[in-house]
């Protein structure tokens, strides 16, 4: 009897665990916020559906953010800055934000340097993507995530 | 009227790539807040930022509602003649504002 008693109580407790994850759920604000797919057709749509790589951008962000109304943020691309080889454009993306697209920067051989720094509203914790595209076509990516403790938009 | 903000060296020596940091006051609203009256506050924004550097683009931006309030930018540029960097911003309506900073290369 002990056993079968024991038995019982272990799908009654992980029963009582689900109904708490799914109130967590439903207690979420429903807010206009877009997801890792928004942000995939977000950059199909300002670079076109090239294949991106991995590496030669850095994302800068601070680990925590106390208010995601102001976040400040670096994107650096390795490039040698030269009249062949160089950063056409580069984009930063939140894939939470209502908008994916936060901001495109058109650079060119007369930059120097192709490291720029804004500041940008999150709606939320989430993990901001920048992707550079070269004078050679190609697409590189990179990405950095903050945790925001007050999330833009959501405030008024 | 927007207060604008330059942080640009005044000399460079041709070939050195210089630090440019700009400011502009503007509330950058961007349409999903409500205000106390529990209205919906219109999108307001500026949509593009443009730099010249003795006549030619050297920096562009497009600007979406994810730019916070007062947008700053810190870029850089490569010096090459004695000129004119002009900042140019262009709101949503076509409203733009507009600063001109002289850059002497020895």
């Amino acid at each position: 009897m002990k056993t079968l008693s024991r038995h019982t109580a272990l799908p009654r407790r992980s029963f009582l665990q689900l109904g708490a994850a799914g109130f967590v759920a439903t207690a979420l604000p429903l807010q206009a916020v877009g997801d890792a797919a928004d942000a995939d057709a977000a950059i199909r749509e300002i670079f076109g559906d090239k294949p991106l790589n991995e590496g030669r951008v850095s994302v800068k962000l601070p680990p925590i953010a106390e208010n995601g109304n102001s976040v400040a943020i670096t994107v650096a691309a390795e490039s040698l800055m030269s009249p062949d080889d160089y950063v056409r454009r580069i984009a930063i993306i939140s894939p939470r934000n209502p908008i994916a697209e936060v901001a495109v920067f058109k650079l060119g051989p007369r930059a120097g340097k192709a490291e720029i720094s804004t500041r940008i509203r999150m709606a939320g914790t989430q993990r901001i993507r920048a992707v550079a595209e070269l004078s050679d076509g190609t697409l590189w990516h990179g990405s950095a995530s903050t945790v925001v403790t007050l999330a833009a938009c959501l405030i008024g | 009227m927007a207060t604008i903000r330059i942080a640009a060296p005044d000399t460079a020596s041709a070939g050195e790539v210089i630090e440019l940091k700009v400011l502009i006051q503007h509330p950058m609203e961007t349409g999903y807040r409500s205000g106390p009256d529990g209205k919906r506050i219109e999108r307001d924004i500026i949509e593009k930022f443009e730099v010249t550097y003795d006549g030619e683009t050297v920096f562009e931006a497009d600007l979406q509602p994810g730019i916070a309030a007062n947008p700053i930018f810190t870029f850089y540029t490569r010096a090459t003649t004695s000129g004119p960097i002009v900042f140019k911003w262009t709101d949503q309506d076509g409203e733009s504002w507009s600063e001109t900073h002289d850059l002497t290369v020895e």
